[in-house]
């Protein structure tokens, strides 16, 4: 069974930043099929650039842990997928090596920041692809280009050799054109590994089932109220009417909390940031610093060379969060509102099984339109908080406005990927069907 | 003026893996940069993983000194940049410390008692090693192979009054780690000072990196005479962080703005708080020094001094009792009186020294088959074989090969008969009664039969040849 895939796409998309022409594979549950991998995560061997030019060349010596699974389970790891610089995106936009359009619509952006692994997807050059989600990298794109994304429980799947973004908040979580296959490949890859310490020894094998008679599902007016597209607001009611179809109950509830959301996000993830990104300096891998000038001019020089202007706005801000006077007016209280969330979903996660909303408030951009960083932002404001929280959400797809794919997001309590995964499965088996 | 002295010591755990990562600790003898790996190098993507091995020896000293361990400790990120800290952020331990609030008792400088007060213990990784290439290179090469070696911060209150008490600290100190088995201080750079100093009324100074013991005290009685000085001159102590020169045996201000760091310490996302305070009452604690001392002076009859120096190092304790069967009190002159002289001028570990050779050498001087100026000559013949590398021959092989067997004194009536006839002046002084003539007499003839007899037996033969006079 084991063998060699030839691999030569067609990225009209720019899906990829690097393709391997051909992949090896062994024998497993995976056996043959072709898996794109974003490229912040760690392939030994193959270029790993986090779509910045600061690792550009860099070829790490080790696989990340879920590489190696997916290398076990006999997957044929076919490229790298391209992404915003670092995860700093909502477009792909701010990849050093150009932006990823948008299968459903070249003219529009595909979502980010694992933008390369949704097109990858949906363009049907691969079945799935592994993302990363840090404040909704996975189920943005996954909601923009029309397919499914989980974003993990925080600590279900090993962050060992994913490059960091943002640590207390990102997982690595499976994309694909069906939640069957999403929970396939998620069988994969949730398996405990010793070396992240963050991690809980918490294995997801699941085959998914449609049954969700008595379900309670919460909706939080929060998630369909300003700043969402009526419209889209609209698409997902009807979606959770579907649902209500198939025996599941709908509940109101409220994360208040939200109104902090994407400050504390913003905080906390600029933080850990600017911590992560301090050893891009040249000295050990990498594009090579200037030895002729000082060390400190050095770094200085290679970091505003090739770090684009999102990362160092965000290592900036980061760096200017945690500083001393300002790191108790800032990182500190953001702890205090992220742990507020926590409490709201747990509070709401009494009342109801699972949480339904969009997951994005309007339907993909057009390439170059969202110039200013700050509505970027303001865009992330359905995802961060299942980041900021932990808990499990997946976004699946739950209809079209003017061609443009919308995305269901189911959240649930810590550890029950299993009950999001089989929500959204009924879902798309109903309206499949 | 009273002088105020607070310390901070970084030591090696002496862990055999590193405290984050699986790579080995036992780096000194090997080719750089062959002891590491993702995590230590900081390569992207890495995680660490916590050596629980290094927080039981962290644990051991708290319970040791006496601490408290909180329920809850945590890691942080001490973020700077610099070439040899590889993710350009140490993981220490910032605000919530492993153990806090602790005692170690050393003599005061009048040998009294008293208390000095730790303020905290945490474990953080030691960063690489800059290596500058002799004659003026233009660059630096970095060595990663101490990267990530476990260090344990003891943090003292400013409760030493000299730097011969900050001295007796360390020795203190070191020796508790040692019995603890954390430690091996034989380790070059196991050990290194932070040492704060002050005059009363006057600015603290911050002495960084001193990296010996005996560097500590001449660091600080540096630094008391330089303050002392500037006061005198009427001038200001600045409150500064200064270096210190070992060659030179001075301080130097390290230039200012540039030390001056904000580290932006916060919580290290990529490890779980540490919940240990359960652990402590699992910790068996080995005998401890003053312990030993006390039960070596109640099991063997010897004296305080001779207890005191002999448990002053675990190791040399422990070799010791090794021989201690053979005669105690013998045996602890021996090794606290001469071995130790001996092993100091060599610049030798006692760990190189074998007991049963020694063990044996106590037998021949208890059985009196060689006088105690033998038994040096022996000791030494071994030492430099030891500390050649080359292997010790047996006591008794030396003593036959070197005909140091004790003789008794009429052998020596010729040799002694000889030495009266050459000295006619001292045999004159021993008539006239001038006490040193008769031990010049004797001396002469221990240096002719190269100490194999013994000087009191000596001395008796020589007054009688005397007496006997005639001569």
């Amino acid at each position: 069974m084991a063998g060699t895939l030839e691999f030569s796409p067609d990225d009209r998309y720019n899906a990829f930043i690097t393709t391997c022409s051909t992949a090896p594979f062994s024998d497993g549950t995976l056996a043959g099929i072709a898996v794109a991998v974003k490229d912040n995560i760690s392939t030994a061997g193959i270029e790993t650039t986090c779509g910045s030019k600061i690792l550009e060349s860099y070829v790490p010596p080790y696989d990340a842990y879920v590489v190696g699974l997916l290398r076990k389970a006999g997957a044929a790891i076919v490229g790298k997928t391209n992404m915003d610089e670092f995860g700093m995106g909502t477009t792909t936009e701010t990849s050093a090596f150009g932006p990823t359009k948008n299968p459903a619509d070249p003219s529009r952006v595909p979502g980010g920041s694992s933008g390369g692994s949704a097109a990858a997807v949906a363009a049907d050059l691969v079945p799935m692809a592994l993302g990363t989600d840090t404040g909704g990298s996975i189920r943005c794109p996954a909601a923009f280009c029309g397919i499914v994304g989980l974003k993990p429980t925080y600590g279900r799947v090993s962050r060992y050799g994913l490059i960091a973004y943002a640590n207390s908040l990102e997982q690595i979580g499976p994309m694909a054109r069906t939640v069957e296959d999403a929970s396939r490949l998620m069988s994969v890859i949730a398996k405990y590994d010793p070396r992240d310490s963050t991690m809980l020894d918490r294995p997801y094998d699941h085959r998914p089932s449609a049954d969700i008679a008595g379900l309670r599902i919460g909706i939080p007016e929060e998630y369909f109220g300003e700043g969402v597209d009526p419209r889209v607001a609209e698409t997902v009611r009807n979606a959770i009417a579907v649902l209500e179809g198939l025996g599941a109950e709908t509940v109101t509830v409220s994360i208040p909390g939200m109104r902090h959301a994407l400050a504390a996000y913003y905080v906390i993830c600029t933080s850990e940031a600017s911590s992560n990104l301090a050893r891009f300096d040249g000295v050990r891998y990498g594009p090579a610093v200037d030895t002729r000038k000082t060390w400190h001019e050095a770094y200085q020089d290679l970091r505003e060379e090739k770090f684009g202007t999102e990362v160092r706005r965000r290592v900036m801000l980061g760096t200017f969060a945690l500083s001393a006077g300002y790191a108790g007016r800032y990182y500190a209280k953001a702890q205090v509102a992220r742990r507020n969330i926590m409490q709201d979903f747990e509070r709401a996660l009494r009342d109801a099984d699972i949480i339904a909303g969009p997951t994005m408030p309007t339907v993909a951009f057009r390439l170059g339109e969202k110039t200013d960083p700050l509505s970027m932002y303001l865009s992330d404001i359905l995802t961060v908080p299942a980041n900021l929280a932990g808990i499990p959400a997946i976004s699946v797809p739950c209809g079209r406005i003017d061609g443009l794919p919308v995305g269901l997001q189911l959240m649930g309590r810590q550890f029950e990927d299993e009950r999001v995964v089989d929500a959204a499965y009924a879902y798309e088996q109903e309206v499949r069907a | 003026m009273k002088t105020i002295v607070g310390l901070e010591i970084h030591v090696q755990l002496a862990t055999t893996t590193k405290l984050f990562c699986g790579c080995s600790t036992d780096y000194r003898d090997d080719e750089p940069n062959t002891h590491c790996c993702p995590v230590c190098l900081g390569l992207p993507g890495a995680l660490p993983r916590l050596n629980k091995r290094a927080v039981e020896y962290g644990l051991r000293v708290a319970k040791a000194l006496d601490m408290k361990v909180p329920e809850e400790s945590e890691f942080a990120r001490k973020n700077y940049f610099y070439p040899d800290l590889p993710k350009a952020y140490q993981i220490t331990q910032y605000d919530k410390p492993l153990a806090v609030e602790g005692t170690v008792e050393i003599e005061d400088d009048e040998g009294h008692e008293k208390i000095v007060r730790i303020t905290r213990v945490h474990l953080e990784e030691d960063p690489g090693r800059l290596v500058h290439v002799a004659g003026g290179s233009k660059y630096s090469l970095v060595d990663y192979n101490r990267s990530g070696i476990p260090l344990l911060e003891i943090v003292t209150e400013p409760d030493m009054r000299s730097p011969q008490e900050a001295r007796r600290f360390l020795n203190k100190l070191r020796t508790v780690l040692e019995y603890l088995g954390v430690f091996d201080g034989d380790r070059e750079g196991a050990l290194r000072v932070d040492a704060n100093i002050s005059l009363e009324g006057s600015e603290r100074v911050e002495v960084k990196n001193i990296s010996s013991y005996k560097g500590v005290e001449k660091a600080l009685t540096f630094e008391v005479t330089r303050q002392k000085n500037l006061l005198r001159r009427g001038q200001k102590v600045t409150r500064e962080t200064r270096h210190f020169m070992e060659g030179r045996g001075i301080t130097s201000s390290a230039r200012g703005k540039e030390e001056e760091h904000d580290y932006r310490y916060f919580p290290e996302p990529d490890l779980r708080p540490l919940r240990v305070a359960g652990w402590v009452a699992e910790i068996d604690l080995p005998e401890l020094p003053v312990a030993r001392k006390n039960r070596f002076m109640a099991q063997f009859g010897i004296s305080l001094n001779h207890a005191r120096t002999l448990t002053g190092d675990p190791k040399l304790a422990d070799f010791y009792e090794e021989i201690a069967h053979v005669d105690p009190v013998l045996a602890a002159t021996w090794v606290a009186d001469t071995l130790l002289g001996e092993l100091n001028y060599r610049d030798m570990s006692i760990a190189a020294v074998p007991a049963d050779r020694i063990a044996e050498l106590l037998e021949l001087l208890k059985e009196e088959t060689i006088t105690d100026a033998a038994g040096v000559q022996v000791l030494r013949e071994m030492l430099d074989a030891c500390a050649r590398g080359r292997p010790c021959e047996r006591p008794v092989a030396i003593v036959e090969r070197e005909g140091l067997a004790r003789a008794t004194g009429g052998e020596f009536t010729q040799i002694v008969q000889a030495v009266i006839a050459a000295n006619p002046q001292a045999v004159e002084d021993y008539r006239t009664g001038k006490k040193g003539a008769l031990n010049f007499l004797v001396g002469q003839v221990m240096k002719e039969t190269r100490g194999r007899a013994d000087p009191r037996e000596l001395g008796r033969i020589v007054s009688e040849c005397l007496e006997i006079g005639g001569v």
